[in-house]
């Protein structure tokens, strides 16, 4: 296989997919405010939409499905960013604070 | 053409390495507008992917959704807390454990999935009856998957609404 036509192979695209996941999954752990661990997520959400995307376009005999499929996961990730960003917000007011160590009580 | 395919490769290269850069930033940076920034360069990376994966409407989707709508949003969320990080109050030792475990974990997860993609026996695709055009998707849409949409449409409502309670709630002093 020739290093030229790398972008018509679906392992580049799984590949990519798995490293973008394994960098939201290291940025969940290490990062220590709300706002880097929201980011580390969506970094997730675009690991699962790329790699839907690749397994459509090769392997999927109807093109359009992984799309509508894509679109929905994209909406989904923007319903999140909106609700988190609330909740972050929330918390803000309540503990003047967002990070993560500072708001180990349940009971407000 | 002749040196076309040079072009494309280079392309692609250069939108693989943009995603993994732009990942790399959101991760890794200790300010978070900076980590804000690389996300919107893993979106935009990710556009090209999905324009190399000949889904152009996807491509104009996710700058439109990511890059207009979800890093803005997350810088008003900047805007409005103090989201640095703070200097990390533990041990040296401790901090360097955990962050070994994270990358243990990460490599582990990366190594295991990219494994399996590579020596995953894909299957060619069949018959493509349809095309993936901006047409397929938009009668796909609105007959098969309309009872999907309207539901998204109604999750995307209860997100507002809910998010517009949540963050009203608390107003006036803490």
């Amino acid at each position: 296989m020739s290093p030229l036509h790398l972008y018509d192979r679906p392992a580049v695209y799984l590949v990519l997919a798995a490293f973008l996941l394994a960098a939201g999954g290291y940025g969940l752990v290490r990062r220590r405010t709300f706002i880097g661990m929201l980011i580390s997520g969506e970094l997730i959400f675009s690991a699962a939409a790329l790699n839907v995307l690749a397994l459509n376009r090769f392997v999927a005999p109807d093109p359009a499905k992984g799309q509508v499929f894509v679109l929905f996961i994209i909406g989904l990730a923007a319903a999140e960013v909106a609700i988190t960003l609330s909740i972050i917000i929330a918390i803000y007011r309540n503990y003047r604070s967002i990070h993560s160590k500072e708001l180990a009580e349940l009971k407000g | 053409m002749p040196g076309s395919e040079f072009v494309l490769a280079g392309l692609f290269g250069l939108i693989v390495a943009t995603t993994l850069g732009g990942a790399l930033l959101a991760v890794l940076a200790t300010r978070v507008i900076r980590s804000v920034a690389g996300l919107a360069i893993c979106a935009v990376g990710l556009a090209g992917c999905y324009a190399f994966l000949q889904s152009p409407f996807l491509a104009l989707m996710e700058i439109l959704i990511y890059v207009g709508a979800v890093c803005v949003t997350i810088i008003f969320g900047v805007m409005l807390t103090e989201p640095d990080e703070p200097p990390p109050p533990e041990s040296h030792r401790r901090e360097a454990w955990w962050g070994g475990a994270a990358l243990l974990v990460g490599a582990a997860v990366f190594g295991g999935i990219a494994r399996l993609g590579l020596t995953g026996a894909w299957p060619a695709a069949a018959a493509r009856p349809a095309d993936g055009s901006v047409q397929a998707i938009g009668v796909a849409l609105l007959t098969t998957y309309s009872l999907p949409f309207e539901l998204i449409s109604l999750v995307l409502v209860v997100a507002i609404l809910g998010a517009l309670v949540i963050a009203r709630r608390g107003r006036g002093g803490p």
